[in-house]
């Protein structure tokens, strides 16, 4: 008998939301119990999906079908390669660690983690996707959660307004690109929506120059692609916690990955033609995010334009159409989603305490927080591409891939690292070091046990990877392999 | 027993709604609002499943001397009336003044049941027929309020202006008897071959009558006023199931007599713009409104515009997607409505204020508001998305590619606006931030309603295979 | 036994990490148990290395004790570890030296853990630089090097001074150091990145021996990129690559104009940082130049020498100069590593004027005695340096000031200290019969006959070097006494048992090398021989 794991994975969430739903509003603590049993669940079966995946095989593999509407070529199709194994897993470590950080959460948490648990089964359901209609259901099912997530329990300054623009932003972003796939289906002359079979459809050149902006555009507004990145910085800033870390570390990704799957995968040659401008687009990405970075004073804004720099490089990767980039692009975007969950839980248990994120105004964190004073250095030294943690794993190969393409641009792009290195070394000696202001002595409660351990996993998956890329790079080459394949030939 | 089954529905309405007006002189008082809901809510569902079981047609055919057609098209709509019909009589249950008057419950059959005949209707004498029949009661339903101004004034303005554009139509019907010869839709197409100054004339005529029925720009305007005024489960019933009966007559008028593809890629054409303007007029200024009527009734506009792209692509496909669109969306606004009913008893107000902090006041209520809403907005897993699909698809498909942007834009203004709403539900709270104090209660007829719509935007939205499948059989007759 | 031969490099090279993970494990609170737990086991990478040492073939070419491990084959990099005559002595340098200046951390107890783990990760990080033999692996422990004494400075470094940046902002002067420290280091290892980069990217390996060949192979005019509508050869990319790598690894050394972070950064750090950032972490530098500039780009090195020697010089000469005009001793003491350090340079220019493939069996000679006189050179100023650290930190410590018109006469208070001192300085000086005359006079022979304005002018700097050591040794020990330090609550107490436990193996080396250099010499040499060929 084989086991639907694929459906369990992306179903777990959204059925736990329903359950979570039933509870009464004054139940809170069974409301958190079930939250965390699920996303302990789904984060179990992910990895065993992860571990099971066969390399030497490759390819497709937990394929499940279910005939949805015959009539228009929909099913209801799930199955994972190389390059989404890895973004499953992230999924189920960010969902965890984002419940376990959310404990504290008190108002109506029911709510909360319900919304939080149909967003999960919609990132869930796009990674493990195959099917076009079915990933933009799941697509969208990511999307309007945010929304309700950030405006009811976001930062009371800007959550509306971060909110409304968010939602907007993505939603364009989406519906611009179902354009695009809808005209691919009718294209194809194959009357199905299977992803399989669409990669064979041998679309017209002049077809593929034309959607493919329509189809990558759209779904990267969602991996934040300059100038389309806007609705980030304030999405992050606004959101709490939990939302941030999924929002950074998981959405943007799905942005990237179906713009990769949908954009790139099945519009080949219109990747080939259009691949100098989303090339100079990243580099804005990357180099603009950067400086921007550097000169804010509230500590999220920080990490928020830090999250634009370092999902350009995931563009860039991709845009390389190298081996070498599409390999560091994939291992970017988990190697990035985990550091950047990090960040914001950081951040989140820092104003938690202080009541503030303005900068000058913290100081000598350490003291009171040492687990995330070295959780924020891990992170930083991440960020910067060092070496033996998992950032450089994932940049190096970009930028070999960028040599490979065009010289120049790898040379710009590495200005980058340093003003990276530069800003958050900066951030973090002036957040966790150095004297703690007056007003907040002893307000500073210690964390909890799960926002330790929440921390220390996040940490070690960053250090693993660093010092033992094996443990994720060969999955992704097999998934960069078909990629390759798809567009012609070793690139 | 063959003569019958076509118009089954409409004979077990008739003894339904006789059966009301009999049973009323002997109810006690206190017993008129339980027993009179009820029995019409459980009368329509019976109606429903007879229907199902014993009226399904098979080939088309033409019955009652060319009068009505028996296909899928009308079986497919009058199963939508009957629910919309049903969980309307729930709603009205809880309407003072309403609830306690069999008159009520009978206009809400007569109106049904001419809705059935509407989407049946083979000739162009019983098209009228079945309009006014179900215009007539639905004025009186609107204005039946007599000691509420905005219920009256409401329902004069539906009559005045359902009364002139019936006339013009009625005018348009004569033109076309003049110039073919013929009354039955299925043969005027033999007459309609090319796209001339008779034909434009005709159609516009045709079409004041029928875009007034579904709020299509420019015969839009009298919806605000008429929504906000009614009784809000009426303003329910109205925006749903009758603005269904106008699309049936649409589909079967406009891809029957007009078939010829000179005439319908320009009848197309200028249905498209008019779908343009509909959505955006109706989007734009539900932005700027304040009373949850009239968004809703704003928001009903341009939804009469998305589910006019299926038309104007005047394929299989597109007729398809706009029968499903309807599904969703009477299933998606008779919800949002019956919210509003629900809210409103309490809290007496239909601004958008008084719905601040609602979902501490009931939390329940407030998840199914953000259930029609977000299907409102096309969000999936609800029915309103799969429908959004379908539409742009057809219209993506047929060379529309314009429109289905147009379309997309739409949506994200409405987005817009159904977010906004749903901030006043979540995230504001009532000036004294005292919600426990305030609660919301709703009674039992509603959260019947309301549990079945929202499992059924939920069902329509997650397994809309069959749906469709339905959906598409009955585009299948018109072709 | 087997294992341990087979893998003598990766023990030598985990073993602090796992020293780490043990001291993790220990409470916090027992600062002796956390002291003595570092140190012991820090000894076991050294006895290894001694090991290491004896087993080592010097006569034998190539690298030994080889290593090869798969690690990152996606983009063909392996772990790949080996040490030749040069690595050797390094790493000999590294386990020697770290030890050293954790005992000379006993005194340290705020947050020991957390520095003991730092410096045990840093010994891994140099480390693994030396051993390396694989490009990707050896910037790799290059960036790792850098975290760790960051953040010594930032945390452990001296907590008084402060230095004021542009509109009068004023930051402590640890930070305002270890960010420069560790930006400048970066910034310079960007070029380095990139040039590793573009290697990676042209041939597909990493693998240092792989890449000498066929780096070499590739024809001058071969076209390789192009900038616009100009094609760059490789003539042209090469020349550029050469630069890249030689500013890396100028910032470490330190070469004139690239050394204005060290001052701050050694003047800042705690002593036993001090110890290992002029003591090792500088080495770093040369290595670089000695493993990567000379084998990679021998044409490019031998048109450029010039330029290499006068930057060599003017460290000699502007280190002399600033190290005598200083008050501060401990800065006294950073500049003359920048001093000692352009010795090393002056060698290796001039081995890269005279070239891989010459005929000339005098200028060949020359070449080779240049380039022991820089490795010993190497060796010997990381003794003599952290020596001089360490004993300006024992100064420090009782005095609470480096002011060196703050002390004076002090020789008769302390002479055990003043002896050591002495003794310590005249190495740095120069003195024959200690181990900086050896190093010295070889750099100088070598490069004379191959650059000999720039060794004349290297000479006056030599003068200076005595000057200003003498003028250091002058106003701590000798003059009248400050009576201030004489009685009471400042009087100063002598060098401690451990103290001298830190300065006795240094000294010993010190005086073995001056007056028998032939054990480490034999080593060096023969390396020299087989590397430059």
């Amino acid at each position: 008998m084989h086991f639907p794991i694929l459906s369990v994975i992306v179903f777990t969430p959204i059925t736990a939301s329903l359950l979570i739903f039933l509870y009464k509003p004054e139940q809170k603590k069974a409301v958190r119990i079930t939250a965390l049993a699920a996303a302990a669940f789904a984060l179990t079966l992910s990895t065993i999906v992860y571990a099971l995946y066969r390399r030497d095989v490759g390819g497709y593999q937990f394929l499940e079908e279910y005939r949805w509407m015959p009539f228009l070529g929909i099913s209801l199709k799930f199955g994972v390669d190389g390059m989404s194994a890895p973004l499953v897993l992230l999924t189920g470590v960010v969902m965890l660690t984002g419940v376990m950080i959310s404990w504290g959460v008190d108002d109506r948490p029911r709510e909360f983690f319900g919304f939080l648990f149909i967003l999960a089964s919609g990132v869930f359901g796009v990674f493990a996707s195959l099917d076009l209609f079915m990933l933009f259901f799941f697509y969208e099912i990511a999307v309007f959660p945010m929304y309700l997530l950030i405006s009811i329990w976001g930062w009371i300054k800007t959550r509306e307004y971060a909110a409304m623009k968010l939602t907007l932003y993505l939603f364009i972003g989406s519906v611009i690109a179902l354009v695009g796939a809808l005209a691919m289906y009718w294209q194809s002359g194959m009357h199905t929506f299977d992803m399989l079979q669409l990669e064979h459809a041998n679309f017209s050149p002049g077809f593929q120059r034309l959607w493919f902006p329509f189809v990558f555009l759209g779904f990267a507004v969602l991996g934040g692609l300059f100038p389309f990145h806007n609705w980030s910085p304030d999405g992050h800033v606004a959101a709490p916690t939990a939302v941030s870390m999924f929002h950074a570390g998981v959405l943007m990704k799905l942005g990237a990955f179906a713009a990769l799957r949908v954009g790139i995968m099945l519009l080949p040659e219109g990747a080939r033609d259009w691949h100098w401008w989303v090339m100079g687009l990243a580099l804005v990405n990357i180099v603009y995010g950067a400086f921007i970075a550097s000169v804010q004073t509230d500590f999220k804004y920080v990490i928020g334009f830090s999250s634009v720099s370092h999902m350009g490089l995931v563009m860039m990767g991709f845009a390389t159409l190298t081996r070498e980039g599409l390999l560091g692009a994939g291992v970017q975007m988990f190697s990035h989603g985990i550091m950047t969950a990090l960040f914001f839980a950081a951040v989140g248990m820092v104003y938690d305490r202080a009541h503030t994120r303005d900068i000058p105004k913290l100081g000598g964190m350490v003291k009171p927080l040492p687990v995330v004073a070295v959780g924020m250095i891990i992170g930083s030294l991440v960020s910067m591409g060092m070496p033996g943690f998992s950032g450089f794993v994932a940049e190096f190969p970009i930028f070999l891939g960028i040599w490979k393409t065009q010289w120049l641009v790898a040379v710009i792009a590495a200005i980058s690292i340093v003003v990276t290195a530069s800003y958050v070394l900066l951030v973090v000696r002036r957040v966790f070091f150095g004297t703690m202001p007056a007003e907040l002595e002893g307000h500073i409660r210690p964390t909890g046990r799960l926002d330790t351990i929440a921390l220390v996993l996040l940490c070690a998956l960053m250090v693993g990877l660093g010092l033992v890329p094996s443990l994720m790079v060969p999955w992704v080459q097999t998934g960069v392999q078909h990629v390759l394949t798809l567009l012609g030939g070793a690139g | 027993m063959n003569t019958i089954l076509p118009i089954l529905p409409e004979v077990v309405l008739l003894v339904l709604g006789v059966a009301i007006l009999s049973l009323d002189p002997f109810l006690k008082e206190e017993h008129r609002r339980p027993v009179l809901g009820w029995t019409t809510a459980a009368g329509l569902l019976l109606t429903f499943v007879a229907s199902l079981l014993f009226a399904r047609p098979g080939e088309p055919v033409l019955v009652y001397g060319g009068m009505l057609r028996f296909d899928w098209l009308g079986f497919a709509f009058q199963l939508f009336f009957l629910i919309a019909a049903a969980i309307s009589a729930l709603f009205f249950m809880d309407v003072d003044h309403l609830n306690r008057r069999a008159e009520t419950y009978l206009l809400l059959l007569a109106a049904t049941l001419g809705m059935c005949l509407m989407a049946s209707a083979a000739d162009l004498i019983m098209v009228y027929l079945a309009i006014e029949m179900t215009s007539i009661p639905l004025f009186l339903l609107a204005g039946f309020l007599k000691d509420d101004e905005k219920s009256t004034e409401s329902g004069f303005k539906y009559m005045l202006f359902g009364a002139l554009t019936s006339t013009v139509m009625l005018y348009g019907f004569s033109l076309v008897y003049g110039f073919t010869g013929t009354t039955s839709l299925y043969e005027l197409n033999l007459h309609f071959s090319s796209f001339d100054l008779l034909t434009i004339g005709v159609v516009f005529l045709v079409l004041a009558g029928l875009a007034f029925k579904v709020s299509l720009f420019p015969f839009h305007f009298w919806a605000p006023d008429v929504y906000e005024g009614a009784p809000t489960p009426v303003a329910g019933f109205l925006s749903t199931a009758s603005k269904a009966a106008g699309f049936a007559v649409i589909l079967r008028l406009f891809l029957a007599a007009f078939s010829l593809q000179e005439i319908s890629a320009n009848l197309g054409l200028i249905l498209a713009v008019l779908a343009t303007l509909t959505m955006t007029v109706g989007n734009l200024i539900a932005l700027t409104q304040k009373n949850i009527k009239r968004l809703l009734a704003y928001s009903s506009i341009a939804h009469a515009g998305y589910a006019m792209i299926g038309v104007v692509t005047f394929s299989q496909l597109g007729a398809a997607s706009t029968v499903f669109y309807l599904l969703a969306y009477i299933l998606t606004n008779l919800a949002a409505f019956g919210i509003v009913a629900a809210a409103g008893k309490v809290t007496g107000s239909d601004d958008l204020d008084s719905y601040r902090g609602l979902s501490r006041r009931n939390s329940t209520l407030a998840l199914a508001m953000l259930v029609a809403f977000l299907s409102l907005a096309g969000m999936p897993p609800f029915g309103g998305f799969v429908a959004k699909v379908f539409v742009f698809a057809a219209a993506v498909e047929n060379g529309y590619v314009w429109l289905a942007v147009v379309g997309v834009l739409n949506s994200i203004v409405g987005l817009y606006y159904y977010l906004t709403v749903l901030k006043y539900v979540y995230l504001y709270r009532m000036p004294g931030e005292d919600e426990d104090k305030h609660p919301l209660p709703v009674t039992r007829p509603y959260i019947l309603g309301l549990v079945l719509l929202v499992v059924g935007i939920i069902v329509v939205g997650v397994i809309f295979a069959p749906w469709f499948s339905l959906a598409d059989g009955a585009a299948l007759a018109l072709f | 036994m087997d294992f341990m031969t087979h893998h003598l490099l990766s023990l030598i090279l985990f073993l602090p990490v796992l020293a780490a993970l043990v001291v993790f494990c220990l409470p916090s609170e027992n600062l002796k148990a956390i002291r003595w737990t570092a140190f012991a086991i820090s000894l076991v990478p050294l006895a290894l290395s001694i090991i290491l040492w004896m087993q080592f073939k010097s006569a034998q070419p190539g690298f030994q004790f080889t290593e090869q491990y798969d690690w990152y084959p996606a983009i063909h990099s392996s772990f790949h570890l080996g040490v030749d005559g040069l690595s050797l002595t390094m790493v000999l340098l590294t386990t020697l030296l770290t030890p050293l200046a954790l005992l000379a951390s006993f005194n340290i107890s705020d947050r020991l853990k957390a520095y003991m783990l730092l410096f045990l990760f840093l010994e891994t990080g140099m480390l693994g630089v030396f051993m390396a033999l694989d490009l990707l692996i050896f910037f790799v422990f290059w960036e790792i090097g850098l975290v760790p004494m960051y953040f010594l400075i930032n945390q452990w470094g001296s907590e008084k001074g402060e230095r004021e940046l542009w509109k009068g902002v004023k930051v402590q002067a640890r930070n305002y150091a270890s960010l420069k420290f560790i930006l400048y280091t970066m910034g310079g290892s960007l070029g380095l990145l990139l040039a590793i980069q573009m290697l990676g990217m042209l041939f597909r390996t990493f693998d240092l021996q792989t890449l000498y060949l066929k780096w070499a192979a590739l024809p001058a005019g071969f076209p390789m990129f192009h900038f616009f509508s100009a094609v760059l050869t490789a003539a042209t990319v090469k020349t550029i690559a050469f630069w890249a790598f030689v500013v890396a690894f100028a910032i470490k050394v330190p070469v004139w104009p690239f050394h204005t972070w060290l001052p701050d950064a050694h003047t800042e750090a705690p002593t036993a940082g001090s110890m290992i950032l002029a003591g090792v972490l500088l080495k770093l530098g040369a290595y670089g130049f000695l493993r990567l500039v000379l084998p990679f780009y021998p044409v490019e090195s031998q048109h450029f020498a010039g330029a290499l020697a006068f930057l060599a010089v003017m460290s000699i000469i502007f280190g002399a100069f600033a190290s005598y005009g200083q008050k501060d001793f401990k800065r006294l003491v950073a500049y003359s590593s920048v001093n000692h350090m352009g010795f090393v340079l002056l060698g290796i220019a001039a081995a890269a004027r005279v070239g891989i493939s010459t005929t000339d069996a005098a200028l060949n000679l020359s070449k080779n005695i240049a380039l022991n006189g820089a490795v010993l050179q190497m060796f010997n100023h990381g003794l003599s340096a952290a020596g001089m650290f360490f004993l300006v930190g024992v100064i420090y410590e009782r005095t609470h000031t480096r002011n060196l018109d703050d002390y004076g006469g002090l020789f008769p208070l302390v002479p055990i200290y003043g002896g050591i001192l002495i003794f310590t300085s005249m190495a740095s000086l120069g003195l024959p019969g200690l181990n900086g005359f050896i190093s010295e006079f070889l750099v100088v022979r070598g490069a004379w006959p191959v650059l000999t304005v720039y060794t004349a002018i290297a000479m006056l700097g030599l003068l200076f070097t005595g000057a200003y050591i003498l003028k250091g040794i002058k106003q701590v020990l000798h003059g009248p006494l400050n009576e201030k330090w004489a009685h009471g609550e400042h009087k100063l107490t002598e060098i401690s048992q451990r103290e001298i436990a830190v300065m006795a193996p240094l000294m010993a080396l010190i005086l073995v090398i001056g007056v028998y250099p032939a054990w480490i010499l034999d080593v060096i040499n023969k390396a020299m021989i087989m590397l430059f060929h």
